[in-house]
């Protein structure tokens, strides 16, 4: 037989799409997830660790190109990451869209008929009742009120009662794994929206507005997000302050800031907040962090025209243990019209700062990260800064190229404490005036994080049901007594077996891999043939071990 | 402030535990190594499975009912059985003692006591010893028991072990004395999501074990002509495979929220929801392991030894993440107080 080739054509998508919506696969795909997800937390990626990635290039050049080129420090965003998720979302869905029509077509039908030999299901028992069948027929009706139930009459008189429970296990994986996919598309939809802003802020009153992205030191958003639809708010930070344990483990920061946002903003009201770490400040639709903090040394230049500068320049904590900090703070020379020398006249204070002074000979350390006594081990730089238009140029630095190339030279080495002064030999002083404090404060706004978490709850709310709702059968076969039947033995009849009587045969099954289902039947089966009944000795009940319990 | 001597007090419970336990599992392994071998078949016709009480009245086995006359004395039970019954009483003291440090160390510093390697290590077994007590105690009140009690005591000694070994771990390499929380661990979420996070493990590593000991049963039931040595007195391996499931399957939600409310706790300190920082990728990823484990039980061709090792290898991901994720790989979560 030719089959044309439309129909192989079909065929084949047709085999490829069971396939990936097959259980197998998602086994396959989940295990590949998971493999893939490894060197994420294994090797250090760049989104989070610069430095560490660098690192590991210093340490293994080789090995570490190789890496990087297949994407191996950059995991969540690699093709073969998203490549695996997608595939298994997509199979995902292939598999709940004729599920949830399954479902639906269950919750209509009516519970399957009562099988011939109730003796074979993994569970059953027998016995009889002195009640009769219609009485016995009522009690089971009653007692399985909250199964669903259908009843039927044989020929020859028997009720059969077929009764089933647990509907909610199945709807409940279907919200676990629709929920799975709402998760994915919100997180992805708060991908596209975000944005994260960093800056820096001295304590002493000085803020920022978000009212666009110049205003941050860095700043970093989600691809729909151009900088000019900014959440508007005001934040000021008005005092920062950390307190040590003995030790030198901090116990708190804390940070006092004010804010203004929506009318606020137009009249000039400012509120205040105790930003403390795991305290963020929402507003606006944004949420203010507080992620870091260090120390400003402030100097005062006067130059030898009498002229005066003061600059507060954050220096960057290079141990947070110690908070031994290191940066460069650089001053133009003023009054200096030819742009060309005033170029060439640039200074530049630069070296370490210790909030508890510790000296080796003139080697300054850090004792401990509070400000008890604090001093700076400064080179005073002189020359060319090249401050304007170089960019990429740290503000914790200078150029080191600049320095090599003799264009900036040191002019004077000095350890500073509080209030004391340099002198260069052009007659310029430098004064450490003392130490402010600064904080590093984060922007973030995640328009979905919201949904994110429903989807979240609907996942935890799914799987509990999922998992802790048994799907289960019972059968009831009732027979009358009086009918002679050759099921009755002797025993019942010895029993008392009026005519009014009736055997009474259970059976049960779970439907799902959920053990547990023994211990609910055997109380079940109790409560049924102990109305009224006597128990049929010798036709006790046996259930196989491994489905019972 | 810490109040030192709560925390000695504490120090010295947690040693006497560890003791406490080991002895209690060379009382389990006492009656294990003693008792007899059987395999499945045997155990399968003993009487007290079939005993479904019908009517309410339990069916009794012939003879077993009063009997008129001169009263014979109960047979004293077998050296073994009498371990065993030691071995539960000196874990129910182990576990005594073991909280009783926990709670010390707690009110020594005023916080919770989970803020340090040390401290979730003790707390993971303290759970896994429970869940091996509630295990116990349900079997023991089971209408239908699946297997007899001397040898479901055989897993006794099997979940110590590790137990021990942990504890031993962390109260010598990872140990931290008592100290305040740093900042960014000051919050209610400690309570909430390391407190399950430790459940999770504690429950979760009573299932490796069960899914080891499955295998290990396994082996045994498929040589029907040498029954094992520690194989053949073993629980079945059908009753071995549910109690990996069933706790897999009840600890399943609680570790899905763990990691929702870990996120949710990130989300306040760190200022993102989720961030591939290594611990939250590699929750996701023992998720993601444990997910495959139920979805295997669901495919034909998986179930039995394969899911076993899936459950196993999800567990060998959640000590990896507990050890080697915290000490070795530098990330926010690297606030172990090592
Ligand atoms: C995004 C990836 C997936 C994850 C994280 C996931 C997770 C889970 C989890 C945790 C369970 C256990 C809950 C329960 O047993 O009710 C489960 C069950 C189930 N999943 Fe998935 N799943 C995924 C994809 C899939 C796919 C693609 C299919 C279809 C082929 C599927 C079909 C099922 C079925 C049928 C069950 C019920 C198993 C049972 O009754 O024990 N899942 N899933």
């Amino acid at each position: 037989m030719n089959t044309s080739v439309p129909r192989r054509v079909l065929a084949f998508l047709r085999n490829t799409w069971r396939g990936l919506t097959s259980m197998r696969t998602a086994l396959v795909l989940l295990f590949l997830l998971a493999l893939a997800a490894l060197p994420g937390a294994l090797l250090p990626q760049w989104s989070l660790n610069r430095r560490n990635v660098e690192t590991f290039y210093d340490n293994h050049p080789t090995w570490a190109k190789v890496l990087d080129s297949i994407g191996a420090f950059n995991v969540f965003s690699s093709v073969w990451f998203a490549a695996i998720y997608v595939l298994l979302f997509v199979s995902l869905i292939g598999c709940l869209v004729p599920r949830s029509a399954e479902y639906l077509r269950q919750l209509r039908a009516r519970p399957v008929r009562t099988p011939r030999n109730l003796e074979r299901m993994p569970h059953h028992a027998a016995g009889t009742v002195s009640l009769s069948p219609d009485e016995m027929s009522d009690f089971t009706r009653r007692r399985l009120r909250r199964w669903r139930v259908s009843e039927s009459t044989e020929q020859d008189g028997t009720r059969t009662f077929s009764a089933e429970r647990g509907y909610l296990r199945e709807a409940g994986n279907l919200v676990f794994h629709f929920a799975l996919v709402g998760l994915l598309i919100t997180v992805g939809g708060d991908q596209l929206m975000r944005y994260e802003g960093q800056v820096v802020v001295q304590a002493d009153g000085s803020g920022f507005c978000n009212s666009g992205t110049f205003n941050y030191d860095s700043f970093d958003a989600g691809l729909t997000v151009d900088g000019t639809n900014l959440s508007p708010f005001c934040v000021r930070l008005n005092d920062f302050d950390v307190r040590y344990l003995h030790s030198g483990q901090p116990e708190r920061f804390h940070a006092e800031i004010e804010y203004q946002s929506g009318e606020a903003l137009d009249n000039g009201n400012w509120k205040p907040h105790d930003l403390r770490v795991n305290n963020p400040l929402r507003t606006a639709g944004d949420r203010i962090y507080l992620t870091g903090n260090g120390y400003t040394p402030i100097f005062t230049v006067t130059f030898p025209d009498g002229t005066q500068r003061t600059k507060k320049t954050q220096w960057q904590p290079v141990d947070t243990t110690t908070m031994l900090s290191q940066g460069a703070t650089k001053f133009d020379r003023p009054g200096m019209s030819n742009e060309q020398r005033r170029h060439n006249n640039q200074l530049a204070i630069t070296g370490l700062f210790a909030p508890t002074a510790s000296l080796d000979g003139k080697v300054l350390s850090s004792r401990f990260p509070a400000l008890r006594d604090p001093m700076v081990a400064v080179d005073v730089l002189k020359g060319k800064l090249g401050l304007a238009g170089s960019t990429g140029q740290s503000i914790f630095s200078v150029d080191q190229s600049l320095i090599d190339s003799g264009e900036l030279n040191r002019v004077a080495r000095e350890n500073l404490a509080v209030g004391e002064t340099i002198r260069l030999d052009d007659g310029t002083t430098i004064r450490f005036d003392g130490v402010q404090r600064w904080a590093n404060l984060q922007v973030s706004h995640n328009p979905f994080q919201r949904y994110v978490l429903v989807f979240a709850a609907a996942i935890v709310i799914g799987l509990g049901a999922s998992l802790s709702i048994k799907r289960r059968r019972i059968w009831l076969r009732i027979k009358p007594l009086a009918a002679g039947s050759n099921d009755t033995d002797e025993n019942a009849s010895a029993a008392g077996g009026t005519t009014g009587g009736a055997s009474v045969e259970i059976g049960g099954l779970a439907r799902t891999d959920q053990a547990g289902y023994g211990e609910e039947f055997t109380k079940l089966a109790d409560e049924l043939l102990g109305s009224g009944a006597e128990p049929t000795a010798g036709s006790s009940g046996t259930a196989s071990p491994g489905r019972s319990s | 402030m810490v109040n030192q001597t709560l925390s000695d007090l504490s120090d010295m419970a947690f040693a006497t535990s560890v003791v406490v336990y080991i002895l209690a599992m060379l009382l389990y392994f006492a009656e294990f190594a003693s008792g007899k071998a059987t395999d499945n078949v045997a155990e399968n016709a003993e009487p007290a499975r079939a005993t479904v009480g019908l009517g309410g009245v339990a069916t009794k086995e012939p003879g077993s009912g009063p009997v008129v006359g001169r009263l014979e004395p109960e047979p004293r039970k077998p050296w073994s059985e009498r371990f065993g019954g030691m071995a539960v009483a000196v874990t129910v003291l182990g576990v005594l003692v073991h909280a009783f440090s926990l709670i010390t160390r707690g009110v020594a510093v005023g916080r919770v006591p989970w803020g340090n390697m040390y401290e979730f290590g003790s707390a993971i077994c303290l759970v896994a010893v429970v869940a091996w007590l509630v295990v116990l105690y349900r079997q023991s009140r089971a209408v239908r028991k699946p297997t007899t009690a001397p040898k479901l005591r055989g897993l006794g000694g099997f979940v110590l072990l590790p137990a021990t070994l942990l504890l031993f771990l962390s109260g010598t390499a990872l140990y931290a004395t008592a100290s305040q929380l740093q900042p960014a661990l000051r919050s209610y979420w400690i309570w909430i999501h390391v407190s399950a996070a430790i459940v999770s493990t504690g429950v979760l590593m009573f299932a490796g074990v069960a899914s080891v000991l499955f295998l290990v049963r396994l082996r045994s039931e498929n040589d029907p002509g040498e029954p094992g040595r520690i194989g053949g007195r073993l629980p079945s391996s059908q009753v071995l495979d549910r109690f990996a499931y069933r706790a897999t399957v009840l600890i399943m939600p609680v570790w899905t929220f763990a990691i929702i409310a870990g996120a949710m706790w990130a989300e306040a300190a760190w200022g993102r929801f989720w961030g591939w920082d290594p611990k939250e990728t590699c929750s996701l990823i023992a998720w993601i392991v444990y997910a495959a484990y139920l979805h295997a039980r669901a495919t034909s061709g998986w179930r039995g030894t394969r899911a076993a090792w899936i459950n196993i290898f999800g567990l060998a991901v959640m000590i990896f993440n507990l050890f080697f994720i915290n000490i070795v790989i530098s990330g926010l979560h690297s606030y172990a107080g090592l």
